[in-house]
């Protein structure tokens, strides 16, 4: 199929950006959405110009690199899948698609359709863990059994992928579904129930600090995020938020 | 052959560790702040490694490419991890993970080694646990095992089709709270360019800011490689975009000795190539083979009629199929280690009987488990007379709860439902086995240089079993390399900081400028993805899943040829000074283009078949073995380490004998 690619270009985090036009001919509908976008690459770079930059790595949908607001929706049309496994048998022959990086205050642009998360990275250093020492001196794996339903559900917690389509998704730009992930993953298990009142208040702090919107409970954030990551951990973060508030 | 001393340490098997531990130097804590670690890599082996020395009180540094270490390749690894706790009564044991490990692996790995493997293993787990990673539990509230291949028991611990997800995740948390703490500084975007050696030590690294392509010096009082494998010199691979060999192939041309190139593990169940603009490959969870069953048709005119598009798999009735390693393989069936399930797909598919239009694909299908299940949750759930509608979707959810995600992978890539339809797989390049050659202490040959998970070379031998490399690399992070480091670095502490201002440091910026110079200037002809896919091509056809003198040697000299035509014609655009994607390829498809060559050597050299390496020369002629591979465990019994001298030709062959006390060398049948 043809299609006219909208490409967001910018070189570097103090420059201005624009979009710019490209049209590109025999994308098969077997081809990724970076697959075909390598194809426009490989043309660029033979025609001596500098190739669109985007974040990438394992192409199977669960390292979080891929990004890409692509016509208006992070991750694109699509539902439950990153950019990388998005396919281009999802667009149809004559398509406009307007690709831009996921914007937000709190994720800079490096270049094109490049964004810094590290912002995420900072909210997981405020707390997102448990303070045991990993010298493998601990209690054995089964001394203390967990409800499987509620291993289940950290389980799902857990399986954020930390790619900040939740951000981008969001008006506000607000990161609550992605740090509610990590405060339910640990606050519905014993083992993260220890440090669960200090977690949840730095997160929270750091998650401010870093320059995230406040949450409206508008729900975009769980209808594009890959993973199914459900809006009850958001409910969850407030309740443990309100009773942390409340004891401090 | 002085110079490949492996430290094993003396005594029975099962003390040497403990032995090891207690008699090696130990800094005292005062002492550790003053020493700098390190730490290139951020997956299991790095990521655990980096926490672990940092809470023992070492300043340490992590390198990782990736914009954050939460995205290291180990996070793509699906199905589980392997531990010795025997919480099933199964007949588990360390000695028996250790007796499949090397086994597994064709008994080219160090006994040693792989029994202080199974033997931290189950510290692994409980660990992991302690550390807040949600593993699978059954309603009991106790964790839940599967099978993997190659294995008759069940010791495998997963987190869905998640496991390496939630294992990295968690060794990420263990590195956050470390950084919290001031203790870890991590510089993502970067990427290491060069070891610097001092007074022939390991002193620092050479690395690029990959945002703003500054080159920066780094130093330390000793330097960690766990950078992973380097499976992506066949391009297509299930390795990530950016897994590459540079860091470990920079420290080879440093004096680092390389092991057993050619150990490749090609994964049987992948999904098939779909055509050209194919970037990389997708592997289906081995778990899948506890439930999943492999066949192709039985007839020829089957197999060209489902290729056409004239029949469907599910006409097929069951006396038409060929359950080949049902077949061949009784007492292991569908589980058999992944090189003898991978050799036995390209064996029916090269008969003719493959399956997808290619006619490089076999069945992984579902439908009896299916079945099976629905049947076992009627009778509890106490249905009577249920329809097979009723028992399909029961059985479905059942599977659905196993593998949800990679059923949902599998349609969002291939666009076929395979609740309903088989799945289609064929073998893909997913690990490598050969790495930077370690001592017990996981030291390199060079001094100071370190390397593990599956950078180095040293618990897999020449195949990796299932669920083996979580476990590994965890092993090496958290539980071996803190140990063995500090009896290094107790000689260190009246050393004081490095400088990096130094001679040493100067000349390694130096070359590291040169070469990048040297990218930049080629003619223009060809983009770096034009090499690397050519690079592929000829490993795949020619140093794939079965080798040959004549194809090596075809092999080495493409690899040659190939390797010039890039130095002088490469096309990379932008500046070094910038964000460069492109540059950042050229030279990681540079080293690969040496790395390939040796590769062919190693195999060339190796004129026996063992593991993920099959030499068309060497199979069993006769016997209930016919045609299996044929290992030569009287002139092949060593690790061949490999020593830079220029070109990759001239790459000079040490060989460490592998010596066998405790365990009987015996053919692997799994018959």
């Amino acid at each position: 199929m043809k299609l006219t690619l909208k490409i967001w270009r910018q070189e570097n985090a103090s420059a201005k950006g624009n979009m710019q036009t490209y049209p590109i001919d025999g994308v098969e509908g077997d081809m990724s959405f970076l697959e075909m976008l390598d194809v426009l690459n490989e043309q660029l770079i033979n025609k001596g110009e500098e190739p669109v930059v985007f974040d990438h790595d394992c192409r199977e949908g669960i390292c979080g690199s891929c990004s890409l607001q692509i016509n208006g929706e992070p991750h694109g049309p699509d539902r439950l899948v990153t950019t990388c496994q998005l396919h281009m048998r999802k667009f149809n022959d004559g398509d406009t698609i307007v690709i831009e990086p996921f914007r937000a205050k709190a994720f800079p642009v490096i270049k094109d359709l490049m964004v810094d998360r590290g912002a995420f990275d900072r909210i997981q250093q405020a707390g997102g863990y448990v303070s045991v020492n990993t010298s493998g001196n601990t209690i054995d794996a089964n001394a203390i059994p967990v409800e499987k339903e509620l291993a289940d559900e950290a389980f799902n917690a857990a399986t954020c992928i930390g790619c900040g389509a939740c951000v981008a998704a969001c008006k506000n730009a607000s990161a609550m579904l992605f740090t509610s992930a990590k405060v339910s993953q640990y606050a519905l298990l014993p083992q993260g129930r220890v440090e669960a009142t200090t977690r949840v208040l730095n997160m929270v702090e750091q998650m401010d600090k870093e320059g995230f919107g406040n949450c409206t409970n508008t729900g975009a954030c769980e209808v594009e995020c890959p993973k199914g990551i459900s809006l009850e951990n958001i409910a969850r973060m407030n309740r443990e938020y309100l009773s942390a508030s409340l004891k401090g | 052959m002085s110079i490949l001393d492996s430290k094993i340490p003396s005594g029975p098997l099962a003390d040497k560790w403990t032995n090891h531990k207690n008699t090696i130097d130990l800094v005292n804590p005062a002492n550790k702040r003053n020493i700098d670690v390190i730490v290139v890599g951020t997956g299991l082996a790095g990521g655990s490694a980096a926490a672990t020395l940092a809470e023992l009180g070492y300043n340490v540094k992590t390198f990782c490419y990736q914009d954050s270490p939460r995205r290291a390749h180990s996070i793509a690894a699906q199905g589980g991890i392997n531990a010795a706790k025997n919480y099933q009564g199964d007949g588990d044991s360390n000695y028996r993970l250790f007796y499949d490990t090397v086994k597994g692996g064709d008994y080219r790995s160090r006994e040693a080694n792989v029994y202080r493997l199974a033997e931290v293993s189950a510290n692994i787990i409980d660990q992991c646990v302690a550390q807040g990673v949600p593993f699978a539990r059954e309603y009991g509230g106790l964790l839940d095992n599967r099978s993997f291949g190659g294995v008759l028991v069940s010791r495998t611990f997963y987190a869905k089709g998640q496991t390496g997800q939630q294992l990295l995740l968690g060794a990420y948390s263990a590195m956050n709270r470390q950084i919290n703490r001031g203790k870890i500084e991590p510089f993502n975007r970067h990427e290491m360019l060069d070891v610097v050696k001092i007074d022939g030590k390991a002193r620092g690294i050479i690395a690029r800011d990959l945002v703003t392509g500054k080159i920066e010096r780094h130093s330390a009082h000793a330097v960690v490689l766990a950078t992973g494998g380097y499976g992506n010199v066949f391009f297509l691979s299930t390795n990530a975009m950016g897994s590459n060999v540079t860091a470990a192939w920079r420290a080879h041309r440093r004096g680092a000795f390389f092991a057993n190139p050619c150990y490749t593990q090609i994964h049987p169940t992948c999904i098939p190539v779909s055509g050209d603009h194919q970037s990389k490959l997708t592997l289906m969870s081995e778990s899948l083979r506890n439930d999943g069953r492999i066949w192709v048709p039985k007839k020829k005119e089957d197999a060209e009629a489902i290729r056409a598009g004239k029949l469907k798999p599910t006409q097929l009735v069951e006396t038409d199929r060929d359950y080949y390693l049902e077949r061949r393989y009784p007492a292991f069936g569908n589980l058999v280690p992944r090189d003898v399930a991978s050799r036995a797909a390209k064996e029916r598919c090269d008969a003719g009987f493959g399956v997808n239009k290619t006619g490089e694909a076999v069945y992984l299908d579902f439908a009896s488990a299916i079945e099976r299940y629905g049947k076992e949750q009627a009778l509890i759930q106490d249905l009577s007379n249920p329809s097979d509608s009723e028992i399909y979707d029961l059985g479905k959810a059942v599977v659905e709860n196993k593998y949800g995600n990679l059923f949902q992978m599998y349609e969002k890539i291939v666009d076929e439902n395979p609740y309903k339809t088989p799945m289609m797989i064929y073998p893909a390049v997913h690990y490598t086995m050969g790495g930077l050659w370690v001592d017990y202490n996981l030291q390199t040959t060079v001094e100071g240089l370190y390397a593990a998970g599956e950078a180095n070379f040293s618990d897999h031998g020449a195949n990796r079993l299932g669920a083996s490399a979580l476990m590994q690399g965890l092993a090496d992070g958290y539980f071996v390399l803190p140990y063995t480091i500090g009896d290094y670095l107790s000689k260190d502490i009246r050393t004081g900081k490095i400088s990096t201002d130094s001679p040493e440091f100067d000349q390694a910026e130096k070359d590291v400028k040169n070469s990048i110079n040297k990218l930049m200037s080629g003619t223009g002809a060809h983009s770096v993805d034009y090499y690397h896919k050519k690079l592929g091509k000829i490993m795949w056809n020619k140093c794939g899943m079965s080798r040959n003198a004549k194809g090596l040697e075809e092999a080495i000299s493409e690899i040659a040829e190939l390797r010039a035509d890039f130095w002088a014609n490469v096309k990379v655009p932008g500046s070094p000074d910038s964000m460069n994607p492109e540059l950042e390829k050229a030279g990681r498809v540079a080293d690969f283009l040496e790395l390939g060559e040796l590769f062919a050597k190693d195999a060339l050299t190796r004129n026996e078949s063992c593991g993920g390496h099959f030499r068309e020369e060497s199979v069993e002629q006769d016997g209930e073995q016919k045609g299996e591979a044929l290992r030569d465990d009287e002139n092949f019994k060593f690790v061949s380490a490999w020593e830079y001298k220029g070109e990759p030709k001239d790459a000079q062959l040490h060989k460490e004998d592998l010596v066998f006390e405790n365990i009987e060398l015996k053919t692997r049948s799994y018959k």
